[in-house]
């Protein structure tokens, strides 16, 4: 026998789990079947204007990369036409391997440090300069000389944390969501700095296959339509500015080289604001035209930039 | 000086000792935050592993199975010529296994008199540690049959690995969890922000920007619980029963020139010297006092409220009727000694006379780079996980079983987690043995005259492969190869698909000649669960049985393009 009082306090103790446990489930109960994940719905459209006066094009050869980079930007608009007082300029080497400069895989530290310093010198409030690479991050920051040179430079690196990768819509063909290493996409401008390097599956890759580089999650996959996926990149994210680093070309065994035996030297830098113009003239280092070239052309057809970059507006400066 | 000052010393050095065994851990890592000479070596600024060059009973076993003391090992007589003099001040002042232990024993509980008094009894000296003679002279056994198995229980060996393998990479898993938690829908938003805040700072100081995660921790995981919980039961029971350098200290504390001296007048039978002592060596007045037992923590002489112990050099060995005279050797059987020696040096013969160990051994166990050959090898890996928590790939794990019960916990590349890196020789440097050899450059990388180092072999399963068994374009394991010229050649070819269009794509082949086996190309493969090109050991510098080509000089590097 159970007296009143413990009758109703039991029966009350057993309302109150019940109440509990109904009201977690009905709180926290989900119809859809969506993903949890973030969706970041944002362009990588960092474009300036177009200006029919200036080239899309330049291309300066000097023994001093700086003095050839520092020409060649000129020749386009100079620096103030592509970073104004303020802003957040993200910059996006090639830095994909642990290797020296001398190897030609990566982007060169002296052009990375130069166009750190233009963008302050133009009044940038912040430059960061980042990549996900393919070796270990750190190695690849420090071996290829770039995190050194940034930091004399005063800009700042941000080595990818797997953290810091969001899901976003990149709307391509074959691309349609993927995700994207947060700092490309909360910026105000974006400067690319490629290297040329023989690609065995593209033959040359420059400009366009560079934005391989803003992707986390299995980006090997890509590779199985590697036109398209470069194209889908491409149109998603349009950069502030190009700067082709062809101070060393990597003529053989690449993306990776390694051997000073496949690397040609040849003292040049280009500007750009058509990569589809840029990645054409690249290709000319490594005994290749733009129009035999896959993803170059189905650039071109998809509207991203001219293969004949002469038509683009090409000028060479000394 | 006081003996209170004295043990707050101790208790200072034991701290002390502690931390830095831990920030030697903690720093055995590659950071993003020194800057060489990028055309140079990456070399580790600090000699990380010189808390584990110190441990006499690596040198001593060492010394056993491959007759010679490696390098820094000799640094281990720092240790082992004063604990001659001195007795095992080694355990209780220096030891950060011994230290850990002495902590989680002694956290506080109700100190009600039973309790009291159950620790007394257990503090008095048992047979059970005995045990840590016959398990050091078992391991020197197997040492001399050139089976170094020592590492499994040597204390520093299975700190570095329990906390370098098994207690970082939890604890920061379950840090972001926690962040993760508390930033999510449950709490006010500030309070995210500030755990943010918080966990950035502990990040910068704890854990390294990529943290590796290992390969069947929970083995190493519940050995060292395990150890950990029995302290709770005994006091420094692994100390006291298992330890094995504490057993190679208590040997050679024989002759040992410091020690208790008893007064037997003074003495009212408080057993306070019982309750506080964590050696089990017989403190108290009408005892005798085991020298080899003794961790000289000093808690006894603190304790005595009468003064009746003195800790001095060149004590009074004098009995009394009260007293008995201290037991300055050690308590063992011959029969047992003789019985646990012959049992170690059997044991290698015995494990290793199956198959496994030469002609059907593992072909995914991949070593390091510039490890030795496997029988050298098993002479000289203590299982401390330096190169594994050094590697900046997290491509060294654990074996389990791969290379046999004998090299249990000893490292295994596993490349689907992650590859070797050409030019990263960081394994090698903090080896203290020299199972694994300090590579230059040159001899990993290798040159147009020294052949690279080489781990093993890819093959390519032209069953998963894409552009071989699905029609389908992939070029990633050439992309990724990083020799030059590349091992993975690639030749154009026309297929045709099930829809029976021609697709042209080109397929890979592995050229032997150059294969270093590094496995960034069983890494990189897009098929993610088993990869269509795996790397075994097969071709492996270090040995020279497990071979497969005639004729492997590296070729010319003009002979291709």
């Amino acid at each position: 026998m159970i007296n009143r009082r413990e009758f109703l306090k039991t029966t009350g103790q057993a309302l109150a789990l019940a109440g509990v446990s109904a009201g977690v489930g009905v709180l926290f109960h989900n119809r859809s079947t969506a993903e949890y994940a973030p969706i970041m719905l944002k362009t990588g459209d960092y474009r300036v204007p177009d200006d029919t006066q200036l080239p899309r094009l330049t291309l300066s050869h000097n023994e001093d990369a700086m003095v050839a980079l520092n020409r060649s930007l000129d020749a386009i608009g100079g620096i103030r036409r592509f970073v104004n007082k303020g802003e957040r300029v993200v910059i996006k080497p090639n830095l994909g391997w642990d290797r020296t400069p001398e190897q030609a895989a990566n982007t060169s530290p002296i052009l990375v440090g130069e166009m750190v310093r233009l963008c302050l010198v133009a009044g940038a409030a912040e430059v960061i300069v980042t990549d996900v690479t393919c070796n270990d991050p750190r190695r690849c920051f420090i071996r290829s000389g770039v995190r050194d040179a940034v930091e004399k430079a005063g800009g700042r690196v941000i080595l990818p944390k797997e953290e810091d990768f969001v899901k976003t819509v990149i709307d391509g063909k074959m691309i349609s969501t993927w995700p994207v290493l947060k700092h490309f996409l909360q910026t105000d401008k974006l400067i690319n700095i490629p290297i040329i390097k023989q690609h065995s599956l593209l033959e040359c890759t420059c400009s366009m296959k560079n934005w391989y580089g803003i992707l986390g999650g299995p980006r090997h996959q890509l590779h199985q339509k590697i036109d398209q996926s470069i194209v889908d990149l491409a149109a998603f994210c349009r950069p502030t500015l190009t700067v082709v680093d062809a101070t060393r070309v990597l003529l053989r065994n690449g993306p990776t080289g390694g051997s000073l035996d496949d690397v040609a030297k040849e003292d040049t830098v280009m500007c750009a604001t058509d990569e589809v113009a840029a990645d054409s003239r690249a290709c000319e280092f490594l005994g290749l035209t733009g129009d035999h070239v896959g993803h170059i052309v189905l650039a071109e057809k998809t509207g991203l930039g001219k293969v004949d970059y002469r038509a683009a507006g090409y000028k060479e400066v000394a | 000086m006081q003996i209170k000052t004295v043990r707050l010393l101790r208790r200072i050095s034991q701290v002390a000792f502690f931390s830095v065994f831990f920030w030697l851990i903690l720093k055995t890592t590659f950071e993003a935050s020194f800057t060489p000479n990028p055309q140079s070596e990456i070399l580790l600024p600090s000699p990380v592993s010189i808390a584990l060059q110190l441990d006499p009973l690596v040198g001593v076993a060492t010394l056993l199975s491959t007759g010679g003391v490696f390098k820094g090992l000799l640094w281990c007589l720092v240790i082992l010529i004063p604990t001659i003099f001195l007795g095992r001040f080694f355990c209780g002042w220096v030891c950060p296994m011994g230290s850990l232990n002495h902590w989680i024993s002694e956290i506080p509980f109700k100190k009600t008199d039973r309790k009291v008094a159950a620790r007394i009894e257990s503090n008095r000296y048992k047979r059970y540690q005995r045990i840590k003679y016959y398990v050091l002279i078992l391991f020197l056994g197997a040492s001399l049959a050139g089976s170094l198995q020592i590492g499994l229980f040597d204390p520093l060996a299975l700190l570095a690995r329990s906390i370098g393998t098994v207690l970082l990479p939890v604890l920061h898993t379950g840090t972001l969890s926690l962040i993760s938690w508390i930033k999510g829908y449950w709490v006010p938003p500030p309070l995210g922000t500030w755990a943010q805040a918080v966990y950035d700072n502990i990040e910068t100081i704890l854990f390294p920007f990529r943290q590796a995660h290992f390969n069947g921790i929970l083995t190493l995981a519940l050995f060292f619980i395990l150890v950990l919980v029995l302290n709770r039961i005994f006091t420094r029971f692994w100390c006291r029963g298992i330890c094995p350098l504490g057993a190679l200290l208590g040997v050679f504390s024989r002759y040992s020139v410091f020690g208790l001296e008893k007064r037997t007048t003074n003495c009212d039978h408080c057993n306070l010297c019982l309750q506080h002592c964590q050696g089990a060596d017989g403190p108290d007045v009408g005892s005798a006092w085991r020298r080899a037992e003794c961790h000289l923590c000093l808690n006894c002489q603190a304790a005595c409220p009468q003064g009746a112990l003195t800790f001095k050099f060149y004590p009074n060995r004098a009995a009394t009727e009260a007293n008995p005279a201290p037991i300055t050797g050690v308590n063992i059987s011959r029969r047992m000694t003789i019985t646990s020696l012959a049992s170690g040096v059997a044991l290698a013969p015995l494990i290793r006379s199956g198959t496994a160990f030469a002609v059907d051994a593992d072909p995914g166990l991949i070593r390091p780079p510039g490890s030795v050959s496997e029988a050298e090898f098993l002479a000289r890996c203590i299982r401390c996980g330096q190169c594994m928590r050094v590697c900046p790939n997290n491509a060294l794990h654990p074996t389990m079983l791969e290379a046999g019960i004998e090299g249990l916990w000893s490292p295994i590349l596993i490349a689907k987690i992650g590859y070797c890196e050409p030019s990263c020789t960081l394994c090698g440097q903090v080896c203290p043995t020299g199972a694994i050899a300090h590579l230059t450059r040159t001899q990993k990388m290798g040159d147009k005259e020294t052949p690279a180092n080489r781990i093993g072999t890819a093959f390519i399963d032209r069953g998963r492969c894409l552009p071989w068994a699905m029609a389908t374009p992939c070029i990633v394991c050439e992309e990724w190869c990083p020799t030059s010229p590349k091992s993975v050649y690639l030749k154009e070819e026309t297929v045709r698909n099930s829809r029976g269009e021609s697709v042209t794509l080109k397929q890979p082949y592995i050229d032997p000649h150059l294969c270093t086996g590094c496995g960034a190309c069983e890494f990189a493969c897009p098929v993610a669960d088993r990869a269509a090109i795996r790397v075994t050991s097969v071709g492996e510098t270090r040995s020279s049985s497990n071979q497969f080509l005639l004729d492997r000089k590296p070729r010319s590097v003009s002979s291709r393009n």
